[in-house]
């Protein structure tokens, strides 16, 4: 889990400008903003899972997820579905225009712990983006893992993310790849379904998996009893939440499940630590 | 520490001009629109002579005493949360310039407060809100530089009021650390003067700087009483024994429907609650939309778009709402910051317009405790 304690004499409220250093159009309604700091070129230390406050000028400010560099390429990569004023903002950011970046905040996929383990990733939607970090991470020391496998679900087909990428995970680095979608188009030749009906078409050793999941709520609510029927122990899920955020460091109160802050004990938490609180509803 | 001292009412005045002299800006309780509030004060005619008050479940009146005693009062509306933490402060500025812009950080101020006047349960509510904004991995410049300069003299409460429960919490009557100097007021036929306790060498400085006398042992001895007196006058009790536990197996107890139908998510309770830390951030732009602002603002669980996010709100109804607060004041406030964020202070019952009673909520789910079934 990420530590840092905040430098002396800096204010955790003030967000540091980055320039747009590539605009990635991903989907119909997703798009990736590769960032690097103006006047800076101090390589950026994130941990993946990590997120960071975004702010479009004179809109607002918006926790977005880190989802590279990818292997080769320097700036930080926030994946981003515009559905809201700021997200909407950040969509017409073009290259070389400024913004604001505080971060990176929050806990951290567990890619050390999981060495000498199969690791098996859930992804429901746009969560794919908060783990593609930890999947390149994991494919940097291919060696240190046994089975790596991605399941990943989304609504319709035109919703995959990172589709040019799932080759290679697959070819050069022995992924088993599995794609889902809830509703198929006339192209679509792949599974229909919810995520959790695809951990029966991959091989893993469930007593020595670690999982990761992101997704919408629901999804990682059938996504944990799933992968708990087949045996994974609950010490060894890794699930995220989401929740309104405002400053990102604990001290406006929004975040808050349970006795957890979302901001700075997640958004990766292990499963078994707000278990409690997980199927209550509007906790 | 040194031994008590006695000051009279001039002693007392003198202490504002001294503070005044070293650079403090002295509040403290005063009488505005019939309720006792903190505001700045230039001497002790300032302080509400002769006033007292009646509290109880959504009921707050000020009412004349016989005696001329100056702290004959328990807490009011406001609480010193408004000096250390703002209820509204500009975070930055960003200017322009075609597409691209410059952010500009709020110039950070060090006013310099001297609190006349806190209470125990309101030092305890300090020191929560210092585990909130100084005491974690992250640090809130405006909220330490504030708290930091800051001068206390305490007062010990003479009188507990009807919504009271510091002994429950374990917060008062009796001020224990923290404060510069602490008075307990003794009146009778014959004297007005305050016990004074040092509690820092800072203290030590301004009472040389007054005229005082060593405190005879009886003297020592009354305000002892005076307090101990008190402890046996709180207007509420709360049982605290495994609280977090009892909250966190009852989320699903029927009582929290019951309130949500009196409950009207006003927010009051968080406003005028010492502890509640709450904020939200607003983005403002001129009308030439090249100059844009972000300001910090008290925000309040109750409000509908606290817990907004894409699709809706996490937290749609008055009894999650009000489920939210209480369970955190009282239990999850113990895993966040190792202790309660209640000082029993008393000031949510009073100021609630439906009079929803904090600790009888509290007893209501006790009494009737269902297990919550594990959830799946």
């Amino acid at each position: 889990m990420a530590g840092q304690m905040q430098p002396p004499g800096v204010n955790p409220m003030i967000p540091q400008t980055y320039r747009v250093n590539k605009f990635i159009r991903e989907t119909h309604d997703t798009f990736s903003l590769d960032v690097v700091p103006k006047g800076g070129t101090e390589p950026m230390v994130f941990q993946p899972g990590q997120f960071n406050m975004l702010y479009a000028f004179g809109v607002g400010e918006v926790p977005i997820s880190i989802s590279g560099p990818k292997p080769g390429t320097q700036g930080m990569i926030h994946t981003i579905r515009d559905v809201g004023v700021v997200t909407r903002a950040l969509h017409h950011l073009k290259k070389g225009q400024t913004l604001g970046l505080r971060g990176p905040f929050g806990s951290s996929w567990p890619i050390e712990e999981s060495k000498g383990q199969d690791v098996v990733i859930m992804a429901g939607g746009i969560g794919l983006a908060p783990l593609r970090p930890a999947l390149y991470a994991l494919l940097e020391q291919r060696d240190q893992y046994g089975e790596i496998v991605l399941l990943y679900g989304v609504r319709n087909p035109e919703d995959l993310l990172f589709t040019k990428e799932f080759e290679t995970w697959r070819g050069k680095y022995g992924v088993q790849v599995k794609l889902t979608v809830d509703t198929a188009d006339r192209e679509w030749r792949g599974n229909v379904g919810v995520v959790n009906t695809l951990i029966q078409r991959v091989t893993f050793d469930p007593l020595n998996t670690v999982a990761m999941i992101c997704g919408p709520e629901v999804m990682m609510r059938f996504a944990v009893s799933e992968l708990k029927r087949y045996g994974v122990p609950e010490q060894q899920l890794y699930v995220t939440l989401e929740r309104n955020l405002k400053c990102a460091v604990g001290f406006c109160g929004h975040c808050q499940f349970g006795p957890a802050f979302i901001c700075k004990d997640g958004a990766v938490f292990r499963y078994d630590k707000v278990k409690p609180f997980f199927g209550i509803r509007e906790i | 520490m040194n031994a008590p001292v006695i000051i009279d009412r001039d002693g007392l005045n003198r202490l504002i001009s001294v503070l005044v002299g070293m650079g403090f800006q002295v509040v403290g309780p005063t009488v505005r629109d019939e309720a006792i509030v903190y505001e700045p004060l230039d001497s002790i005619k300032d302080l509400p002579e002769g006033f007292t008050d009646e509290q109880d479940g959504g009921i707050y009146r000020l009412k004349k005493r016989t005696d001329k005693a100056l702290f004959g009062y328990s807490v009011g509306p406001h609480s010193w949360k408004k000096f250390l933490h703002p209820p509204e402060r500009r975070l930055w500025g960003a200017e322009a310039d075609g597409s691209d812009f410059e952010i500009k950080p709020e110039k950070l101020e060090s006013p310099k407060f001297a609190f006349l006047g806190v209470r125990a349960c309101e030092m305890h509510a300090i020191a929560i809100q210092d585990k909130v904004f100084i005491n974690g991995k992250y640090v809130d410049p405006v909220y330490q530089v504030r708290r930091e300069n800051a001068f206390f003299i305490a007062v010990n409460c003479g009188q507990a009021g009807g919504t009271c429960f510091c002994v429950s919490m374990n917060t008062g009557p009796n001020i224990e650390e923290g404060f510069d100097l602490a008075l307990t007021e003794i009146l009778d036929e014959d004297h007005h003067h305050f016990v004074v306790e040092v509690g820092s060498q800072q203290g030590a400085n301004c009472l040389a700087q007054l005229t005082h006398r060593q405190a005879r042992s009886e003297e020592v001895e009354a305000a002892k009483n005076i307090v101990a007196q008190t402890a046996q006058q709180m207007g509420r009790t709360l049982n605290t024994t495994d609280i977090k536990e009892l909250l966190y197996e009852n989320l699903e107890h029927p009582r929290w429907d019951e309130i949500a139908e009196r409950c009207l998510s006003c927010a009051n309770c968080t406003m005028v609650c010492p502890t509640c830390f709450c904020s939200t951030v607003e983005d403002v732009t001129d009308i030439t939309g090249m100059h844009a602002e972000r300001w910090q603002k008290w925000d309040s669980c109750f409000t509908m778009d606290f817990t907004y996010l894409h699709g809706g709100e996490v937290r749609a109804s008055t009894k999650s709402r009000y489920r939210q607060w209480l369970t955190h004041k009282l239990a999850s406030w113990q895993d966040q910051f190792g202790s309660s964020g209640c000082v029993g202070c008393g000031r949510c019952i009073t100021w609630c317009p439906p009079a929803i009673d904090f600790t009888e909520e509290v007893l209501q789910i006790r009494d009737s405790a269902t297990q919550l079934s594990e959830p799946t």
